[in-house]
């Protein structure tokens, strides 16, 4: 064992980075709690040095496979393993970006202190070690350190979500830390089920001690991890804690829920149900969750008076087309989900910080109250035009390659996936239709006066026309990544296709993890 | 072929269907209770799949086959840490529930409920 740790590289060290740089800052930046300044440039700067890992990290294990690093030289299966595959450094630089954004316009908005320029104790410490979850979430490659990856991003999101509560806010606060702790209870037991059957908790050892346990114990595993990450990700029947506690929280936070929380969920799924539970084929009870998520999201964002609850529907029916590509569970398909998730990390953050720039404007969230803001604010058209055309997947953009690839991948699949790939359209309808009644309500029709702020101590400044430029900046700097999507569709597409043969194949992964013990 | 204690099994069954009925309540205080109960039977659960209980694990003081599985207590530790943490955390949300509307009752989803009157008045003529 002695000699494992001087085999460790420096890219194994700079994999260690994107989870130790944003606890270091929250650290700085509860010490350093006095001085708003100081926290603002701590969190920005760990966030940009991130994505730049990250970027590196992608480069790299694009071009020379999986990167691993044993933590404290223990090697796998013993010691905790930290893996980046194409698939994880993607999502890792795509969030970190998100993050990134989202900060800028929380700063901005001044979320982050308790007054103007007063510093808090409880923003910018959450918010990095919500950052350090989401790495570690990514990077992880073992089960039980993805559960203490999921305690830290969502203790971290309970703090965030309650923060300088309201009677309203505290009443959707707790629904969400309920549900919450209910799956990662649940998740805990999987854990130790999963120990007791295999003996191990490392993804690259389980990946070959599944196929010696009994088929029906492997099933129910399957499902139990199923239904921890269900819950997590919001699948349909699993999905109503969502649309109640999301609209609640603070324009900034809510955007930053709707782009990680649950697309880290979806990548905990994607991850454990390849490497451990491989099959043959699609997989109908996925199949089904997918159409139901897809179906109940749409319509029920329809039904929607709540610009905020309008777009959580439209984010757990959107869930639905990345359960799509699981489903039918070959490179193709898995490598569009891969690709549809960056896709949607991106696009959901941005409606919600538009949203949340619209209800600045307007003063309520309410739709029958808003009205004409196309002459009032055309650049805020603008920057809800595009995020809304991506989502809905019109051509040219983001949303629309994410998806061609899925609907390629269905419809050579059989006729099962070929019909579902059908709900995929009428669900990119439905999300257009809702995304129009929104345009008509807010954008067009007759100047509604701005509603006053209601509660004038609430850290959000609501009824202002006072345009604020790094807010814009930052939606725009998202809604720009997103093009970037589209532009640079077919080196992306290539990139996920590569991460989805992985995914499907298998034997890269685990052999850059068990492969550093032989 | 390792078998486990039954009185435990059976413990852990009970703690597990009394947390997940707790859960169901209506007051975060039995909320509360009901996740330090689900918290208890998960972490015996840890340590039920670590096999019979042995030596302590340190290297060269027993034959290797005499110890307890080590990995189940890290885990179970780690577990235990992150209830704790949560159940002050609960308690918090719970005072300041109490403070700000009077009551820790979990309720339900207002506008959810609104809409759902709102489709019932607009069906009727």
């Amino acid at each position: 064992m002695s000699g494992l740790a001087s085999e460790s590289s420096a890219l194994g060290t700079l994999l260690t980075l994107p989870v130790l740089l944003p606890m270091l800052g929250a650290a700085l930046t509860v010490v350093g709690s006095r001085s708003a300044a100081l926290q603002r440039i701590v969190g920005i700067v760990v966030l940009v040095a991130v994505a730049a890992i990250a970027a590196v990290l992608l480069v790299v294990a694009d071009h020379s496979g999986p990167i691993v690093e044993d933590l404290g030289g223990w090697a796998a299966p013993i010691g905790i393993a930290l893996v980046a595959d194409r698939l994880s450094a993607l999502l890792l630089l795509v969030s970190t970006l998100v993050t990134l954004a989202v900060l800028v316009y929380a700063i901005d908005q001044r979320i982050t202190d308790y007054g103007r320029g007063t510093a808090s104790t409880t923003f910018h410490p959450m918010y990095l070690m919500l950052c350090a979850g989401v790495s570690l979430a990514y990077l992880t490659g073992d089960l039980f350190t993805l559960f203490v990856a999921f305690e830290l991003m969502l203790t971290a999101s309970y703090v965030l979500i309650t923060r300088r509560t309201s009677a309203k806010r505290i009443r959707a606060g707790m629904t969400y830390v309920i549900v919450s702790l209910m799956s990662s209870l649940l998740f805990l037991t999987a854990v130790a089920l999963v120990y007791a059957a295999t003996g191990t908790v490392n993804f690259a050892a389980l990946a070959g001690r599944m196929e010696l346990i009994p088929p029906g114990l492997r099933t129910i595993l399957g499902l139990m991890l199923l239904v921890v990450f269900g819950i997590k990700a919001a699948i349909v029947p699993l999905h109503f804690w969502l649309p109640d506690s999301y609209p609640n929280a603070p324009g900034p936070v809510a955007a930053l829920f709707a782009g990680l929380l649950t697309k880290v969920s979806f990548y905990a799924l994607l991850r454990t149900q390849t490497l451990l539970f491989p099959r043959e084929g699609p997989w109908t009870l996925m199949l089904v969750l997918a159409v139901l998520t897809m179906l109940v999201g749409a319509l029920g964002a329809l039904a929607q008076n709540d610009l905020n609850r309008l777009l959580s529907f439209l984010l757990v029916s959107h869930i639905g087309f990345m359960l799509f590509g699981l489903a039918v569970f070959d490179a193709a398909s898995v490598s569009g989900a891969a690709l549809y998730a960056a896709h949607h990390i991106t696009v959901l953050a941005t409606l919600f910080l538009v949203s949340g720039l619209i209800t600045r404007r307007t003063g309520t969230v309410a739709l029958d109250r808003m009205g004409g803001l196309l002459h009032e604010a055309p650049v805020l058209a603008v920057l809800f035009a595009i995020p809304a055309l991506t989502l809905a997947g019109i051509p040219p953009t983001a949303g629309f390659v994410a998806k061609l690839g899925l609907l390629q991948a269905g419809a050579a699949a059989g006729p099962w996936p070929a019909v579902v790939a059908g709900v995929v359209i009428l669900a990119s309808l439905l999300t257009l239709y809702a995304l129009v009644r929104v345009w008509v309500r807010v954008f067009w029709g007759g100047v509604k006066p701005p509603i006053p702020d209601d509660d004038p101590n609430d850290e959000v400044a609501v009824g202002t026309a006072r345009s604020s430029v790094p807010m814009y900046a930052a939606t725009a700097g998202l809604i720009a990544a997103s093009l970037a999507i589209a532009v640079f569709a077919g080196p992306l597409s290539a990139l996920t296709g590569r991460a989805g043969a992985d995914l499907i194949n298998r034997e890269p992964y685990i052999a850059a993890v068990l492969g550093t013990s032989r | 072929m390792v078998t486990i204690n039954l009185a435990m099994a059976v413990l852990i069954a009970v703690l597990y269907a009394v947390g997940f009925f707790l859960l169901m309540q209506r007051s975060l205080m039995r909320v509360l209770i009901g996740v330090v109960v689900l918290g208890h039977g998960t972490n015996l659960l840890l340590q039920l799949v670590g096999g019979p209980p042995g030596r302590a694990p340190i290297v060269g003081s027993a034959p290797n086959d005499a110890f307890a599985d080590p990995l189940p207590q890290a885990l179970a530790l780690t577990a235990v840490v992150i209830t704790f943490a949560l159940t002050t955390f609960l308690l918090a949300l719970g005072y300041r529930s109490f403070v700000l509307v009077g009551h820790d009752e979990v309720q339900d989803d207002v506008e959810d409920a609104r809409i759902a009157r709102q489709q019932i008045q607009d069906d009727e003529p």
